[in-house]
């Protein structure tokens, strides 16, 4: 599938969303197995989101949903304050794909954001996929 | 309250320190307002291990609780207020300071140490042994003098010996019977033991009467014995045995045995009913009890008493285990074998080894009256629960001391006891209490200490406490889990054995192979970061390599120190604290340039605060440039080697401690390890560099250097122990090379030396075994691999400026080149700082 198709595909399966599809950077800019902060313009205003991605190939870890390569979350980290969630130690907690803030140490789940030591606790996830490529965030 | 009741406790020792406890956790204190006095003027401490004053320990850290423990639990403790009258009819208590109304009193007085009245035993250097203030005396006497003498060989006495030794004087025991701790050996016993005892180089003098002291020709003193002999010295210590300290009883009219102490019944009541005595001052049934047990035992039995509780006091079991100049010596009920007529007796005497044991058995064979050990305390634990429990003796009693290979008796295991089996004789804790509390929750050692407190008093049942808790937790089927996370069923110590066993390289072969089946397999921030450890100690690459990056923490991966709003400190290393001029500016225009707040650390380097993510690669490359390299202040590796400035400038100074410091922190920098490591070296015993606090503590000595280690500062301050002396470079390398690998090897994670040591079995011991004797056969490969580590560093920074693909990553954001707009700065004198 090509990426104008693919991108063709999105916009009609998402119909309830308007919001362009944006390209942020390449697959040289991530990190495998880790982060990297990257800067959004969205309908409400300027975010900061952490991109998470965990190739998956013939040698890398098999996971539980891991259909998707990559992670969008909020690079704010709520207990700290600061814009680190991206620089977290990426790991897997009771079957859930996890980043620890590399501050106090909490852990959110990559797939929606959920916070595992405070419940009330949630960061803003975005919608992420390579293009071939490239790497584009819904938001 | 209105109804709350006057209770005054007199001494703040051991015994009446325990009292206040024993009040505080069983609800005395609605019942009663208390107030403590104690005429030292350190609050309660413990006694039973006094010499280590002399080997490290501090006031601070001999004290039996907080600081503010007494204030916290709402009782008065008055240090340094001597009481001097007990007026019974007006019911108070008379210090200096002013008069206190009573309704109960508590003696805990003590005891004072006998001197005997010899002429001129009041000259200056004429010393005893029983407080903390006596030690700074003897300490201070010592300054001057090299020879010192105990007068007493029993066991107080042989402790002063061994402090006397802790203070490099040439020392001799003068004893008047005719062997040494005539109270707990027999001569075969004592024999032995003198035997051994001069072995560490003190004199022992048997049958020795002093009749008087005077002017000596060498030395300070001269003490003439009852054949005119005599004995030339600068300091002597009497430790000739015990008073109880009973004049505050004796003057108010109290009822006083004839040979002193307070006459107490089983309650602990004195002649006048509002007074009570426990511990040395009291005299039970003709009995003064000089060990902590009975005196703890008393405490419990004034407790009840005080609350209307029916426990009584039936005596106590004298029993001991001692290591006394590094000597065992145990002695159970009735060692001696001359209170039960009847009583058989085995022998059994090694003259090689110098072990000597001996059982006093029933004329029937079948039950324990008593047991002397001297040398080997091995068996004691078995044998004082035969003797305690009246447990039936193996057919053949002997093989209870016969050495192992002939076929000896297995000790009696855990199992075996019954409930009602005492584990812990100064806090009466049995083998039930035990049980109760893993019952109640309790899932390992550290829960059992603190639900019972079972082996916080001398700690002689530390062996025995562990193997019944264990033995109960695997009767209850529960496996103790010392995993490091949920994908390992491993301890860090077996993964590191894994990967070098076996040679794994990565993360994710480690996991792979070694990793929970049931879990998933990307690891987590628990295990990532050890094993990323694991790797860097056994193989040093690079931590920023590809294969290891997504292990490490924040602060390795960006190779600077993570603050609370998302920038970094960045630390140079600045070996042994020394740096020229030209550096200094560097390191203030760099600071200048990139607006970073500037402070100076405890480890004799510069700490800059505040770079931004993206700045840090330029930060260090005008650093580099200048002859900086990382100072690792962001790992778990050795930090800083502080040093003061030794014989180069200083008039005291007797070796280069900056010349050392740097030579070391050269070696060892780079060098991953469970956790941080500190290293201080001080020219001189003046020792301003702390060495004493640090992991690794070098003290420069006339003929070389004095290695001290598992000090620590911080949250739970350490002394370091002594544990070579003299050596030269080279050793002290050597030494080091298998100290801090040894370390690395069997440590757990986030495990400072400090603590790894106390949990070490064996303790310094089996330290000094390993690394000194090579007891393990490792220390070729300790060394080997230390080398390898020093001989593969690099500086982590100009590996990562040097390549692209790493600096990849010191960018705020992949899309976008503006600085992260949240951090904001306020300035404060004159600095930035974080708004």
């Amino acid at each position: 599938m090509t990426a104008t198709a693919l991108k063709k595909e999105m916009d009609s399966v998402d119909t309830q969303h308007t919001e362009a599809w944006q390209k942020v950077c390449t697959k040289a800019d991530l990190v495998a197995f880790s982060g990297v902060a990257a800067w959004l313009e969205t309908a409400e205003g300027p975010a900061q989101v952490a991109i998470f991605y965990l190739p998956v190939g013939p040698d890398t870890p098999s996971l539980p949903d891991h259909s998707t390569e990559l992670y969008a979350l909020d690079h704010h980290d709520p207990f700290s304050s600061a814009n680190v969630i991206a620089r977290g130690i990426v790991g897997d907690l009771k079957g859930a794909t996890v980043v620890a803030s590399p501050v106090y140490k909490q852990h959110f789940r990559l797939a929606d954001g959920q916070c595992l030591e405070d419940e009330s606790v949630k960061l803003r996830t975005w919608k992420i996929e390579f293009k071939d490529d490239e790497v584009w965030i819904e938001g | 309250m209105s109804t709350q009741q006057q209770l005054i406790i007199i001494g703040n020792g051991m015994v009446g320190h325990h009292l206040v406890e024993q009040l505080v956790d069983n609800g005395g204190l609605e019942r009663y307002q208390v107030t403590v006095f104690g005429e030292e003027r350190h609050r309660a401490y413990d006694r039973v291990h006094l010499s280590e004053y002399f080997s490290g320990r501090d006031a601070e850290s001999l004290a039996l609780c907080e600081a503010d423990y007494y204030a916290v639990s709402g009782v008065e403790l008055r240090t340094g207020e001597a009481v001097i009258e007990i007026d019974r009819d007006q019911q108070e208590v008379v210090t200096d300071q002013g008069r206190y109304p009573y309704d109960r009193v508590v003696l805990a007085t003590g005891s004072f140490p006998f001197v005997p009245p010899i002429p001129g035993n009041d000259r200056d250097g004429c010393l005893v042994y029983r407080t903390l203030d006596d030690l700074d005396d003897i300490r201070a006497a010592a300054e001057n003098a090299t020879t010192g003498v105990v007068v007493g060989g029993g066991l107080l006495g042989l402790e002063a010996a061994n402090a006397l030794r802790g203070l490099n004087l040439d020392t001799a025991v003068v004893e008047f019977a005719s062997r040494l701790m005539p109270m707990q050996v027999d001569n075969e016993g004592g024999e032995l033991l003198r035997e051994k005892i001069e072995a560490l180089g003190v004199q022992v003098l048997t049958e020795r009467a002093t009749q008087r002291i005077e002017d000596g020709e060498a030395s300070r003193h001269r003490m003439v014995f009852q054949d005119d002999k005599v004995l030339e010295t600068d300091l002597i210590v009497f430790s000739a045995g015990i008073r109880p300290r009973d004049q505050l009883a004796r003057d108010c009219g109290l009822e006083i045995g004839e040979r002193g102490g307070v006459v107490v019944d089983n309650q602990c009541l004195t002649s006048d009913p509002a007074i009570l005595a426990i511990g040395e001052v009291a005299l039970w049934n003709q009995s003064i009890f000089g060990l902590v047990a009975p005196g703890y035992q008393m405490a419990k039995t004034a407790l009840s008493t005080l609350t209307d509780g029916d426990t009584q006091f039936g005596g106590a079991d004298m029993s001991t285990k001692l290591k006394l100049l590094g000597v065992d010596v145990g002695s159970i009920g009735d060692a001696h074998g001359n209170q039960n007529p009847g009583a058989r007796m085995f022998r059994y005497l090694d003259p090689i080894k110098q072990e000597y044991r001996k059982l006093v058995v029933s004329s029937d064979g079948k039950k324990l009256l008593g047991a002397m050990l001297v040398g080997d305390n091995g068996v004691y634990d078995t044998l004082l629960q035969y003797y305690s429990n009246g447990i039936e003796l193996p057919d053949e009693p002997a093989s209870l001391i016969l050495p192992q290979s002939s076929g000896a008796a297995p000790t009696l295991g855990p199992g075996a006891l019954p409930e009602t089996a005492t584990i812990c004789s100064c806090h009466n804790v049995s083998k039930g209490d035990i049980c109760a509390s893993i019952d109640a929750g309790a899932i390992d050692l550290g829960g059992v200490k603190g639900d019972t407190k079972a082996s916080t008093g001398c700690g002689g049942c530390t062996a025995l406490l562990k193997s019944v808790v264990d033995h109960e937790l695997e009767a209850r089927g529960v496996e103790v889990d010392k995993s490091i996370c949920e994908h390992f069923a491993h301890t860090r110590q077996e993964l590191y054995d894994i990967v070098r066993v076996e040679g794994i390289k990565t993360f994710s072969e480690l996991i792979a192979k070694h990793g929970n089946q049931d879990t998933h397999c990307l690891g987590c921030d628990i295990c990532k970061p050890a094993v990323a450890s694991i790797l860097a100690s056994c193989f040093n690459e690079p931590i920023t390599d590809a294969a290891h990056i997504p292990l490490q923490d924040t602060n390795d991966t960006f190779m600077a120190n993570m603050q609370k709003n998302g920038t970094y400190s960045v630390v140079p290393r600045v070996a042994g604290g020394e740096i020229t001029p030209d550096k200094l500016i560097v390191l203030g225009e760099v600071a200048k340039k990139y607006s970073l707040y500037s402070k100076v650390t405890g480890g004799q380097r510069i700490d800059l605060f505040g770079a931004r993510l993206e700045d840090l690669p330029d930060i260090w490359s005008e650093l580099i440039a200048a002859g900086f390299e990382t100072g690792h202040a962001y790992g778990k590796s050795l930090r800083t080697v502080k040093s003061c400035v030794g014989s180069t400038w200083c008039r005291y100074g007797v070796q280069d401690s900056v010349g050392m410091a740097i030579q070391l922190e050269n070696r060892y920098k780079g060098l991953r390890s469970p956790h941080k490591i500190k290293f201080g070296v001080s020219g001189c015993t003046r020792e301003c560099a702390e060495a004493q606090s640090k992991d690794i503590g070098i003290i420069a000595t006339e003929n070389g250097w004095n290695l001290y280690v598992c000090g620590n500062g911080g949250m739970r301050p350490r002394h370091a122990e002594l544990f070579a002396t003299d050596l030269d470079d080279e050793q002290l390398y050597r030494t080091i090379d298998r100290f801090l690998m040894f370390y690395v090897r069997t440590a757990d994670r986030l495990q400072r030396t400090s603590v790894w040591r106390e949990n070490l079995d064996g303790g310094l011991e089996y330290l000094k075994e390993v690394i000194l004797e090579d007891s393990l056969g490792i220390n070729d490969e300790l060394e080997r691999q230390m080398q390898s580590v020093v001989d593969t560093y690099q500086c982590e920074w100009a590996d990562a400026i040097s390549d692209p693909e790493k600096l990849k990553r010191f960018r705020s954001f992949v899309n976008d080149d503006r600085p992260d707009p949240s951090i904001i700065m306020t300035s404060e004198r004159g600095q930035l700082r974080p708004a």
